[in-house]
C-alpha cells in the first residue's frame, strides 16, 4: 500500500479531464470542502459498489457544501459510459494522461498495477487536507469516515482556522 | 470493523423473542439480489438458533440503480403500520424477480391492505423520513452495501452463506457465556 499524503498537507493542484471536452481543477472548487474519491477501476464491483453508495449519501455531502470527485486511470470516454450505466450525479475525473500524474501526487498510485489506490481525502475550504484514508484495495471503504471528517470541519468562517490533524488509522 | 450506531429500538421492525441473547441486524435493499439470496438463509438461521436470536431488518435501498428499492421499502412500513411489516417483507422477497408496482398492489391486497391508500402511500413517499433515516444510520455504522449484517452490534465481514452467518452468531453466543 502507498504512502498517501496525511492530513495538514496542502492538496496538489490538478487539472483533468471531467468529460471528454472539458477539465475541472481542483482549484475551480476553492472555498468549497472537496471530497476526493481515487479507485481502481470504473465497472470493478467493488468501486461500482463504493460509487453507488456515495451516490445514495450525496445530499449528505451537499449539507456540507462538499462536491465529491471519483479519480480513476480510466479515460473520459469510459467515465462517461459508467456514470450514465450507475446513473452517478457527481463528476468523475480521468487521471489518464499522463497515466496517473495526480493520483501519484497524492501518493495513491499503484506503479505495480498501474492503477489508483482505493483513497480518500477530505480538503478543507482552504485546500488543505483535513483527513485521509487509505483502504486495503479490495474493501469498499463505506461513507461513515467522509461524513466523520466533514462534521468535524471547522465552518466557514470560523476563526479556528483549519488542519488539526485528525487522520483516522485503518 | 464497523459498529451499529443506532440501537435497536422502538423504531425496529422485530422478529423474535425481545430477551434473546443474539440480536441479527440486516440492512438490506428490496431490488438488491444478493439480498434476495441472503433472504432465504437468514430464515434458516431464525430456524437453526430458534429462540436465541431475534431478527431486525433495516432499509438500505440504492434508490438510483434500483428503481423498485424505495416503492418496495414504503409497501413493508404501509404494511408494518397496520401490523403487517413481515407479511409484506416475505411477499417481496419471495417474488423479488417480478418486482414492481404491480407485484406491491397484488401483495397488499392479498394482505387485505387498502390499494388506494397503498397508492397514496408510494405517492407522498409517506415514510420516506423513516427509511432515510435507517438508510443514514446504516452509512454511520459503515454499510457500504447490501445486504450488510451486524451481530449483536458488531458487523459481520464474512459471507452471508448459511456456515459462515452460524459460525459468527456461534462464538457471540459463546463470547457471551464466557
Amino acid at each position: 500500500m502507498s504512502k498517501i499524503l496525511s492530513a495538514g498537507t496542502v492538496a496538489p493542484n490538478f487539472a483533468l479531464r471531467v468529460t471528454p471536452d472539458q477539465y475541472l481543477s481542483l482549484c475551480d472548487l476553492a472555498g468549497r470542502p472537496v471530497v476526493l474519491a481515487f479507485y481502481p477501476a470504473d465497472w470493478s464491483p467493488v468501486c461500482g459498489d463504493q460509487l453507488t453508495l456515495y451516490n445514495e449519501v450525496l445530499p449528505e455531502f451537499h449539507k456540507h457544501d462538499a462536491e465529491i470527485l471519483g479519480v480513476s486511470v480510466d479515460g473520459a470516454w469510459c467515465h462517461e459510459a459508467f456514470v450514465k450505466d450507475r446513473r452517478l450525479r457527481f463528476p468523475l475525473l480521468a487521471d489518464f494522461h499522463p497515466k496517473g500524474a495526480a493520483a501519484l501526487q497524492y501518493g495513491a498510485y499503484r506503479e505495480a498495477e498501474g492503477v489508483c489506490e482505493r483513497a480518500l481525502f477530505v480538503i478543507d475550504r482552504q485546500g488543505v487536507i483535513f483527513w485521509s484514508y487509505c483502504s486495503p484495495i479490495a474493501v469498499n471503504p463505506g461513507a461513515d469516515g467522509i461524513l466523520d471528517a466533514l462534521e468535524r470541519l471547522p465552518k466557514e468562517g470560523s476563526a479556528d482556522g483549519h488542519a488539526k490533524s485528525t487522520s483516522r488509522a485503518a | 470493523m464497523g459498529m451499529l450506531k443506532v440501537p435497536v429500538g422502538q423504531h425496529d421492525h422485530i422478529k423474535g423473542p425481545p430477551d434473546a441473547p443474539v440480536t441479527l441486524v440486516e440492512y438490506g435493499d428490496y431490488e438488491c439480489p444478493g439480498c434476495g439470496a441472503a433472504y432465504p438463509i437468514v430464515d434458516l438461521v431464525l430456524e437453526h438458533f430458534g429462540r436465541s436470536i431475534r431478527f431486525v431488518f433495516r432499509h438500505f435501498p440504492l434508490t438510483h440503480i434500483h428503481p423498485n428499492a424505495e416503492p418496495a421499502a414504503e409497501s413493508a412500513e404501509f404494511a408494518g403500520a397496520h401490523g403487517l411489516f413481515w407479511e409484506m417483507h416475505d411477499g417481496i422477497y419471495g417474488n423479488q424477480d417480478r418486482l414492481s408496482l404491480p407485484l406491491l398492489i397484488a401483495l397488499a391486497n392479498a394482505l387485505g391492505l387498502s390499494e388506494v391508500e397503498l397508492r397514496d402511500v408510494l405517492l407522498t413517499e409517506k415514510y420516506a423520513p423513516k427509511i432515510k433515516s435507517d438508510f443514514l444510520g446504516g452509512v454511520r455504522s459503515g454499510v457500504n452495501g447490501t445486504p450488510s449484517f451486524f451481530i449483536n452490534g458488531h458487523q459481520h465481514l464474512g459471507t452471508y452463506g448459511l456456515e459462515d452467518l452460524i459460525s459468527a452468531i456461534e462464538s457471540h453466543l459463546h463470547a457471551r457465556a464466557l
